[in-house]
């Protein structure tokens, strides 16, 4: 099963927020995100693939080096209160449609 | 990742609208709304009263973790079959005012339906106070995590 990444779990991390504050300057790699921080590589590499997930962050090729920079509109989304709404109804939807799924079958 | 539900909230006005879209044909998904054995599964309520149609009405009740007992009901203006829905949504008890929604019902393909929920308040500020809602209870429901991680230290 994929497993929904909570934007709001990925930004309680404090090695997470901090990527998103360097990322915000300007768009990097990920060595050079790495090179910030005393935490191992697959550990940063781990992070910014969950940011990743979330939307936060979006990956950019360019030549041939993967650089990463923020995500403005996701951003801006987490900045506001509504995501907890939004989860909420998502939530009861997703309940909605597998149960009406489970429904058609029995039929 | 795709995201399902959307919400479009403009500043400074007194309504939401919340679409969706179904992997459902639409009789499944206006099926839901209006057989209240399915309602309670999905909304996670006890249906006391749903009498889906014109002039017809409802009554849900949740019981929170503390045991407390809440009640929501409402009116059923207008019931269209694979249509629409439109009714009143009341909080009883609370300070909310009731509120007014329009639901519209959307077949894309045959096996795929859209849902439009608009909903308006009485003012803007009941708007974003129903917004803050979960928000609020989110950030309680932190505060105790913590409290019983703090009170398990001591």
């Amino acid at each position: 099963m994929n497993l929904r990444r909570d934007v709001f779990q990925a930004i309680a991390d404090p090695t997470r927020r901090a990527i998103l504050l360097l990322v915000a300057s300007q768009a990097m790699t990920a060595g050079a995100i790495a090179s910030n921080f005393d935490t191992a590589r697959p550990t940063v590499s781990k992070h910014l693939q969950i940011l990743t997930e979330c939307e936060l962050l979006k990956q950019e090729q360019n030549g041939r080096e993967m650089y990463y920079h923020l995500n403005p509109q996701k951003i801006k989304e987490v900045a506001t209160f509504i995501e907890p709404f939004r989860k909420l109804w998502d939530d009861r939807f997703d309940k909605l449609e597998s149960i009406m799924k489970n429904y058609k079958s029995k039929k | 990742m795709e995201r399902k539900t959307k919400i479009n909230a403009e500043d400074g006005k007194q309504e939401i609208v919340i679409t969706r879209e179904f992997d459902l044909p639409i009789a499944l998904l206006f099926t839901a709304y209006i057989n209240p054995e399915i309602v309670e599964q999905w909304m996670g309520t006890k249906v006391l009263k749903l009498d889906s149609k014109k002039h017809g009405s409802y009554q849900f009740e949740t019981t929170d973790p503390k045991g407390n007992r809440h009640y929501f009901n409402g009116t059923i203006h207008e019931l269209v079959p694979d249509q629409k829905i439109t009714r009143t949504f009341e909080m009883e008890n609370t300070s909310f005012p009731v509120q007014l929604e329009f639901l519209s019902f959307e077949k894309l393909t045959d096996e795929t339906s859209k849902l439009t929920m608009h909903i308006v308040y009485k003012s803007v500020a009941d708007r974003d106070n129903m917004l803050k809602l979960p928000f609020a209870q989110g950030i309680n429901m932190a505060h105790n995590r913590l409290q019983d991680i703090v009170s398990k230290l001591k």
